[in-house]
């Protein structure tokens, strides 16, 4: 049994105490630490998509007053790993995707590096690319494994037998676009290389993981680097892991030995370098009896890499768990392009896959005549279907129906395009939510008792916004029964001890067991009156429930859409999630986290997607006024609710993560709402005007 | 090519030398270490970098820095007195207007410079009656803040805030 | 970038012959579309020449009727000005469709008028453009066109105009005041903006070295019946995917007289002339609104993606045409 805390700072709605620094502007992101002397980079990108640099002229550029450097393939530093690609970087002539760096430029001030880059001359011999995703591509192909660690494809029963007898069949392709993190703070580094070291000022969601993966990529033991990122400007996945801005800063800070090298990408070449999520082609078919029981589930899902590393998104994993039905079949399989690698954006494969099992599952509702929730609570499993283990709290019943109560769902008229308002068709409607319990090994925390009678907590954790510096502050204040005043936490960078990676919804699970597990050992080892100067250390213990239960977190979201009559023009004035997260550590920050996500799932209904240009193999709406984000305007009466809940078997803290699940399912709602507001299906986000116009 | 300026940032006079290129967020940043405003976008797409420039909302971004010798800069740094913050950088903290934090000190001084705005009586886009006196509904606040993108997505707790302090 | 001088003007004159004499020369006003083309590698001027403090930063009433806007008037001040508030509702509306606030707080109405296409293969030196580099290649026409042009467009260009005040402007037969060493003229705005025909580089008939001074509307009693409607994917600064500039004077059930423009369809704010014609003297009814956008659209040339743009533009045309004919004591 898991030994629960008792709350008192725990659940209580505190200020961010980061706010300050964040308001007035003063709490420093990546570029803006002082560093003395500064030298800054701009890149040179490949404008093939694939082939090699048969030449490329560096004199004009080295000759400009105020270039240091120039470094290409030709002369950078010699890298010691080549087993990611991604961070292979100026280490062969080869281009793998368009937008690729094939050269710096590295001069005293950013004009100066800006003008000298753009006269260095780069040929090509370029090769035929490809980098078009679509269904009928003969080299689709099964990777080993599925993101983190899932198996490709899942087979229970027999899903084509149950679907050619079923009473009711919903068989539907649905795609969501390729999609850009697209974080406020550009990607950005200050690197400096001194001593056979490099220090790191980084954007990153991990310092510890920046660390680990940088230091074999240029042969250094791992105490050689250091990384520093108290603040973060969001990350949303993009920034879970080192990039080849990373590497090629460090490069550059090599060929300057001694002067810190500033450098950020361009929201531009955020488009190119920062990772993405894949586009889906995703089929599913259900087969239910009458009733709306389902007995078939399949999930066929086509997705893109690239050729040089490979990226699995796990887009059909959530549709394992989240119903019952005896015949589940899931599958995923890749396409190899000549493109930039996908990354983690914000509750990969949730996201995208809830959207089209989401839809799927209001299609199903409607071709049975069953209310939508009552579909969702009749296909209730009692337990993992996938794994059979039972869950450590599962509430959605609980969250349907507690939304329906507040979003006024006993009211609602189930026929679709039949409400008007002021020349808006208005409908609602609602989907699913879910996001799994994830655990990263090797966080550690230690306390140290100060002579200010203040207990100085570190971990080498990260605050992207997610509200960290607060959360983990009133964890550590009940573990050690003293008030919020007597905690000085200190997270982000290498110096502080190891944590994971602000990653899968698991920051506050894993550094926070870390933080209470030392807690506890310092109260063991000190006891209640320490001396100035007691300390201790503990790892984050394993957690044999785990093993036990199937941890995930659910929700409901509800969705209110107007589709204007004369223009198509969609709006959503109106949403609900209503979430089962286990016990929310700050309700303040935690609301936050999840309007967040609900607003980045309406983005991802109504705005998002990255065109790319198959002729030329990158994407042409690479900025923000190509590439939407709602504005304010687009956010109306928006909310989130929880229930009041504890889960028993995660943590010490009761608690189960919350930064991802608000996107998932808001989409599928919102395109389930404007189904019931127009009666046209729309199934290939973003939903624009174009699609509902008459 | 190089030229002198003089800028008036959060009070103190600050005279620097430019490269013609440098645009005012550059100077700001990278010149003279102010670093409240930030770069989201750099092309007047996000917001990100609005300041208070000669007592009016903008951005600074696709400014040149020579083209505003002698103007007068108030950053979101500017705004807070000392260690008290200013009533909009209070109710942002109290209904948790921001995330990451990194497009806040844009929305603070546009949030700042549009109250100025609707005090003068300036409509926006959701304006109904353009003769009539301007009420500032949610609405208008959504409208009038669209200038300011937040990706981690705190614009219900952006219009609370600027609602709180405008009460 | 290139590295460049910079001038203040000190007056109109000395700021027109410095530029006509430099073919490298450019005016600079807020520089919030100039400045971008510098960061994006697509203009590359060696001396600014800075107009924005000119005296040409006031809205006044005109003798015999109409307003003259000067050009260095900021956009923000021009839409809450009184004069345009209560005369040309649909200009003031147009402004605050557009952009966001601290950008209209910069741009000026010269800067407004001159402010070129967002065609993402335009901006990016990358990828070819007849616009950008004449002789290459339009990108656009077999690529991405979901904000491309519908009416008017040619082999070598299929780009629009992105300015929401320029359409209610040549709805409103506004007329621009220039400035060029041989002295003033004046320019119909109709006639201002050009069709890319073969040569899509050139944006407008303004020659180098002239600079717009003022803006004059003529008086217009109907156009307080007046709305612009902007169409876009956002609901707030976004560009319009089509967008619809209209005035109406309405006697007992008829439409006695007319002024329409739309964007987001043509290389230029579109004067909709075939469907003033088809309305005025008809009744203000959706059945003549109908007619009339359809004898507008009739010759428009979708693209791949944009065939949409021609039943929004229609509806669009006829919602406003019908609220505007629904409107009360006007």
């Amino acid at each position: 049994m898991i030994d629960l805390m008792e709350p008192h700072a725990i659940g209580l709605p505190l200020d961010r105490l980061d706010g300050r620094a964040k308001l007035t502007g003063t709490a420093p992101y990546a570029l803006e630490h002082r560093v003395t002397q500064p030298l800054y980079l701009h890149p040179v990108q490949a404008t093939i998509a694939r082939g090699r640099v048969t030449a490329i002229d560096c004199a004009a550029a080295k000759a400009l007053a105020g270039v240091v450097a120039v470094i290409t393939h030709e002369n950078a530093p010699r890298l010691a790993s080549d087993e990611d690609k991604e961070l292979w970087v100026l280490q062969s002539n080869e281009v793998r995707f368009r937008g690729q760096f094939v050269g710096a430029v590295i001069a005293e001030t950013p004009e100066i590096a800006l003008e000298a880059a753009d006269l260095v001359r780069v040929t090509y011999a370029p090769q035929p690319h490809d980098s078009e995703l679509h269904a009928d591509r003969q080299d689709l192909y099964a990777p080993e494994q599925v993101n983190p660690d899932y198996p490709t494809d899942t087979n229970e029963g027999d899903v084509e037998a149950a679907l050619a007898s079923a009473a009711v069949t919903v068989d539907e392709t649905y795609t969501t676009p390729m999609e850009h993190n697209n974080p406020m703070e550009m990607h950005a580094c200050i690197a400096l290389w001194a001593n056979g070291g490099f220090t790191l000022y980084d954007s990153t969601q991990g310092a510890h993981s920046v660390r680990t993966t940088l230091a074999p990529v240029f042969g250094l033991a791992a105490e050689r680097i250091k990384v520093i990122a108290p603040y973060v400007g969001g990350g949303f996945g993009s920034k879970g892991t080192a990039h080849a801005h990373n590497v090629l800063a460090c490069l550059a800070a090599r060929s300057v030995a001694g002067r810190p090298v500033k450098f950020a990408l361009t929201r531009q070449q955020m488009f190119a370098l920062a990772g993405y999520r894949t586009p889906t082609i995703q089929r599913v078919r259900l087969g239910a009896d009458r009733d709306g029981h389902l007995t078939a589930i399949a999930h066929d899902v086509i997705e893109q890499t690239s050729r040089f590393k490979e990226f699995a998104e796990q887009t059909a994993v959530p549709t394992r768990m989240m119903y019952k039905a005896p015949n589940r079949r899931t599958t995923h399989r890749l396409a190899a392009l000549d493109v930039p690698v996908p990354s983690w954006m914000r509750a990969p494969g949730e996201t995208p896959g809830m959207f089209a099992a989401e839809v799927a599952m209001d299609e199903l509702a409607v071709a049975c005549g069953i209310d939508p929730i009552e579909l969702r609570i009749r296909n209730e499993p009692e337990a993992d279907p996938e794994s059979g283990r039972p869950w450590s709290g599962r509430n959605l019943v609980g969250c349907l129906r507690e939304g329906a109560r507040r979003f006024g769902w006993a009211r609602r008229d189930p026929r679709p395009a039949v409400r008007q308002q002021d020349g808006w068709l208005v409908g609602t409607g609602v989907a699913s939510s879910t996001y799994p319990g994830y655990t990263l090994p090797g966080s550690r925390a230690t306390i140290r008792y100060g002579e200010d009678q203040r207990y100085v907590v570190r971990i080498g954790a990260a605050d992207i916004g997610t509200g960290t510096w607060t959360a983990l502050t009133q964890i550590a204040a009940d573990a050690l029964g003293c008030p919020v005043e007597a905690i000085r936490l200190e997270i982000g960078g290498t110096d502080l001890p190891m944590a994971s990676v602000e990653g899968g919804s698991s920051g506050i699970n894993c550094w926070g067991s870390a933080i209470v597990a030392a807690a506890r050992a310092f109260r063991d080892a000190h006891g209640a009156d320490p001396a100035a100067g007691d300390e201790i250390g503990a790892d984050m213990p394993e957690n044999p429930e785990a093993e036990r239960f199937s941890i995930h977190s659910f929700g409901a979201q509800f969705a209110e859409v107007h589709v204007h009559a004369d223009t198509g023009e969609i709006r959503v004035p109106r949403m609900l999630g209503v979430f089962s997260a286990g016990r929310i550590i700050n309700p303040k920050t935690a609301r936050s986290q999840f309007i967040g996500g609900m607003t980045m799932g309406l983005s991802m209904a109504l705005h998002e997607a990255s065109i790319l240009d198959p002729r030329f193999g990158h994407v042409v709406n690479h900025d923000f006024a190509g590439y939407h984000i709602p504005v304010n305007a687009d956010i109306g009466a928006l909310d989130a609710v929880w229930l009041d809940e504890c889960d028993p078997h995660s943590n010490p803290m009761g608690s189960r993560g919350i930064g991802e699940i608000g996107i998932v399912g808001a989409a599928a709602a919102i395109a389930n709402a404007a189904f019931h507001a127009t009666g046209i299906r729309v199934r290939n986000l973003p939903l624009t005007a174009d699609k509902f116009l008459r | 090519m190089d030229a002198r300026i003089t800028l008036q940032v959060d009070g103190v006079e600050r005279s620097l030398t430019v490269d013609t290129r440098t645009t005012l967020l550059d100077a700001l940043r990278d010149r003279l270490g102010v670093m409240s405003p930030k770069k989201g976008c750099d092309h007047g797409q996000c917001g990100a970098c609005t300041v208070l420039l000669d007592g009016r909302r903008a951005t600074t971004c696709l400014a040149f820095a020579v083209a505003y010798d002698g103007a007068t800069i108030t950053t979101a740094a500017g705004l807070a007195n000392g260690h008290a913050l200013h009533p909009v950088q209070e109710a942002f903290l109290h209904q948790d207007g921001f995330q990451c934090g990194y497009c806040t000190p844009g929305q603070i001084c546009s949030a700042v410079g549009m109250l100025d705005e609707v005090k003068a009586g300036h409509p926006s886009h959701v304006t109904r009656d353009l003769t009539a006196a301007v009420e500032l509904t949610d609405d208008e606040i959504r409208e009038r803040m669209s200038g300011n993108l937040c990706r981690c997505g705190a614009y219900v707790n952006i219009v609370a805030a600027i609602r709180e302090a405008a009460s | 970038m290139n590295p460049f001088a910079y001038e203040r003007a000190a007056d109109a004159a000395g700021a027109v012959a410095r530029v006509a004499g430099h073919p490298g020369a450019a005016f600079l006003g807020a520089g919030t579309n100039l400045v971008d083309h510098m960061k994006l590698g697509i203009a590359h001027p060696e001396l600014l020449v800075d107009v924005t403090r000119l005296p040409f930063d006031r809205v006044e009433e005109r003798q015999g009727g109409g307003v003259r806007i000067g050009a260095a008037v900021r956009n923000s001040d021009l839409a809450a000005h009184p004069l345009i508030r209560s005369r040309y509702p649909l200009l003031a509306q147009a402004l605050l469709a557009g952009a966001s606030g601290q950008l209209r707080n910069l741009a000026t109405t010269g800067g407004n008028l001159l402010q070129r296409t967002r065609c993402v293969y335009f901006q990016d030196v990358t990828t070819p453009c007849n616009k950008r580099a004449p002789g290459t290649g339009c990108s656009a026409i077999d690529g991405y066109t979901r904000d491309h042009a519908i009416l008017g467009a040619s082999e070598h260009c299929v780009a629009v105009h992105p300015s929401d005040m320029a359409v209610a402007m040549a709805a409103l037969d506004a007329v621009l005041v220039v400035l060029g060493k041989a002295g003033e003229r004046r320019i119909p705005l109709v006639d201002f903006h050009r069709l890319p025909g073969d040569a899509p580089d050139r944006d407008t008939v303004l020659e180098h070295g002239e600079l717009i001074t003022a803006v004059e509307l003529p008086d217009l009693p109907f156009a307080t019946r007046s709305a612009y409607r902007k169409v876009r994917d956002r609901a707030s600064y976004a560009f319009a995917l089509v967008s619809v500039a209209a005035a109406l004077d309405l006697r007992d059930g008829t439409v006695r007289d007319v002024r329409l423009a739309l964007g987001g369809v043509a290389h230029k704010p579109w004067r909709a002339v075939r469907a003033e014609a088809a309305l005025r003297g008809a009744p203000a009814t959706p059945e003549s609104f109908r007619r009339a956008a359809d004898a507008e659209l009739a010759d428009a040339k979708p693209l791949r993606d944009n065939a949409f743009k021609v039943p929004m533009a229609r509806n669009t045309i006829v919602a406003v045409l019908r609220d505007l004919a629904m409107e009360k004591g006007r």
